[in-house]
């Protein structure tokens, strides 16, 4: 399989300079990840983990006071290879849209609300797509029609469509050009169950027919438990484990990870579910050494100094952790306990 | 003991349109339901959005006035003549809203909060018995006031915050809280402490709990009873396990269908549910024909 992103010791800053005073916030620290043709790469951390910073570099959408300070990321698209952190803003306009494109967050406030959806497309796509009229709208009709959306809602004002529908249209809009690269960002988030499974399937089968690769980030394990191939764990800005989706969910390496696949609920099972204690830290003051010491329940003395590097444990799984190969699956407390407590 | 809430044909319509253009939408239709019949318990309310669970909601906070029906706390309707019916109404009955980060004002110390709904509802005045009464409410959620003191909301995490707000909510001993999609907003790896806090509250405060929410599997997790609602309509009702094992409305077997797990990881976990989401509409459709009682102790509405 080849790949088509190759991220080598990426590092992205948040740099500030307040009346003379200099502060830095390492949102992305050293992450290296490669992600292949076809494939649905889940990332998933907590707020404030650096997840969304890591993608506004890959997006080539970093503004000041985010600042790439080092490493690349280089993308190997059809038309030619071209790196993140060193290419001009001419090249990056070049790609963005036709090579690269993303689906954001929030549907209502990516949709412009006083223009009808056709012209948003209009807005997004002609230039990138380079039609204009007749041409370009019977472009933007084949493609809603790939995607079972019916042509009618080129007409509608963002606010006619219900949330699941707005969501189908940021989808359509980021794929209209057929990207090689698709970057989602928690697109189901503010969705209901239903409407979420519709909207994953959309995407998924966007991704079997088109062939392109989608990082697809999201906070809910279970949204990569069904459609990540491979799933990135982020804490505190670096990459703390990577493995195939079912290893990840059987046999996660790392305690943080262990964790997250432990806390997830199910219906049919009672059990007593574990809370982690304490909080995720501050980019701007993170710890020394790992950065989950302070909540690992694992942690030794080593871990406080010295930072683990992300190394293979199994086939095709990495893990930052000192003490991976002492890491268990978290089984939660039989349903009986926690009803006696009662 | 005698039924704590009791919601009685309940509905409520808002009109659409201007006011002479006789629309309306309705947003609740004939709910009758009641919580804390055999002691404290978790009530869960499901529904997708537009479901109506949110206007029910404002409307036993007393937020809200429904366009008819009664509900009844303790006996006494919610909707009160006065101000001093309406705060000690209040001080029984406390909300815990979606977004912490919403809710508090970024400008505030979120210990003021604390402070006022103590001497709000506690009627103190000295400044040790507020402080006193502060720090035993975040004992309760785990926090403490050296913790809290002079703290801004951002400098809390997502979760830290969701407890201090429903710390607030604890300080009057309310007999009854009401939480609209509480964990929505807080990360996954501390989702699981608020759900465990508000199961806590229960089994050692004694606190009922109506939980809002369209996450199925954390329902599952810590209700007692719940009920399912579609387009305002209660579709089915009764004990959370039963119906979660064996939904029978066409909608909650859609709902049940649409949870993404780590059990259900595969090629066709993504399969669409054609025939189901065919069923619900069509139950949708079907005329109303009230509840009736099903199997396990539940109450359905057949189609």
């Amino acid at each position: 399989m080849t790949d088509i992103l190759t991220v080598e010791d990426l590092k992205a800053y948040y740099l500030m300079n307040y009346f003379g005073v200099n502060r830095e916030v390492r949102a992305v620290d050293g992450i290296s990840m490669s992600i292949a043709r076809n494939e649905i790469y889940g990332i998933a951390g907590e707020s404030s983990s650096g997840k969304t910073s890591l993608i506004k570099v890959l997006a080539a959408a970093t503004r000041p006071p985010l600042k790439i300070v080092g490493g690349s990321a280089l993308y190997h698209f059809k038309s030619g290879d071209i790196d993140i952190a060193k290419a001009s803003e001419r090249e990056l306009e070049a790609i963005r849209w036709r090579n690269l494109s993303y689906i954001m967050q929030g549907s209502m406030s990516v949709l412009n609300p006083l223009r009808k959806v056709g012209r948003i497309f209009e807005d997004f796509a002609a230039r990138p797509l380079g039609l204009s009229g007749g041409a370009f709208r019977q472009r933007v009709v084949e493609h809603l029609e790939r995607l079972k959306l019916s042509p009618q809602l080129l007409n509608a004002y963002p606010h006619e469509l219900s949330g699941g529908m707005r969501q189908r249209v940021t989808i359509g809009l980021a794929t209209v050009c057929n990207p090689e690269f698709i970057i989602a960002d928690e697109p189901t988030t503010a969705l209901d169950v239903v409407v979420q499974k519709d909207v994953l399937s959309l995407v998924k089968r966007l991704q079997t027919e088109f062939g392109s690769s989608i990082v697809f980030v999201t906070h809910d394990m279970a949204v990569h438990a069904s459609i990540a191939d491979r799933v990135g764990i982020i804490y505190a800005g670096r990459l703390v484990e990577e493995a195939p989706t079912r290893t990840l969910f059987a046999a996660p390496k790392h305690p943080y990870t262990a964790h997250l696949v432990a806390s997830l609920p199910r219906i049919g099972d009672t059990g007593q579910r574990p809370a982690l204690e304490g909080r995720p830290p501050s980019l701007a003051n993170p710890p020394a050494g790992c950065r989950f010491h302070p909540r690992c329940p694992l942690a030794l003395d080593k871990c406080k100094t010295e930072v683990p590097p992300l190394e293979l444990v199994a086939p095709g799984q990495r893990s930052a952790c000192w003490r991976w190969a002492d890491v268990r699956p978290i089984v939660p407390a039989p349903a009986k306990v926690a009803e006696a407590v009662r | 003991m005698s039924t704590l809430l009791e919601v009685r044909n309940v509905s409520k319509s808002f009109p659409i349109g201007g006011v002479l253009s006789g629309r309306e939408a309705r947003a609740v239709a004939d709910a009758s339901f009641s919580v804390g019949e055999a002691g404290p318990e978790i009530f869960t309310i499901i529904g997708e959005s537009g479901s109506g669970k949110t206007t029910l909601a404002r409307m036993i906070l007393g937020l809200e006035r429904p366009t008819s029906g009664d509900i009844v706390f303790e006996g006494r309707p919610v909707t009160h003549a006065n101000r001093s019916e309406r705060l000690a109404f209040m001080a029984k009955v406390q909300p815990v809203f979606q977004n912490p980060f919403e809710a508090f004002n970024p400008l505030k110390q979120v210990d003021r909060y604390l402070a006022s709904t103590a001497r709000q509802f506690l009627k103190l005045s000295d400044k040790a018995a507020i402080e006193a009464a502060m720090d035993e409410a975040l004992q309760k959620v785990g926090l403490s006031l050296v913790e809290i003191r002079g703290r801004y909301p951002h400098e809390l995490s997502g979760g830290q915050l969701q407890r201090v707000a429903i710390a607030r909510a604890l300080i009057p001993n309310p007999a009854l809280l009401i939480a609209d999609e509480p964990v929505s907003m807080v990360d996954a790896s501390l989702r699981m402490a608020i759900v465990n806090l508000l199961r806590e509250l229960r089994d050692r405060m004694g606190v009922c709990v109506i939980y809002i929410t369209h996450d199925l599997a954390t329902a599952y997790y810590i209700s007692d009873r719940l009920m399912i609602m579609q387009r305002g309509r209660i579709v089915e009702m009764g004990p959370a396990r039963a119906i979660l094992d064996a939904p029978e409305h066409p909608y909650s077997r859609l709902l049940k269908a649409s949870v993404l797990s780590p059990e259900t990881m595969g090629d066709d976990s993504l399969a669409l549910q054609a025939d189901l989401i065919a069923a619900s509409e069509a139950a949708l459709a079907a005329p109303d024909s009230g509840l009736t009682p099903g199997s396990d102790g539940r109450l359905l509405r057949r189609a």
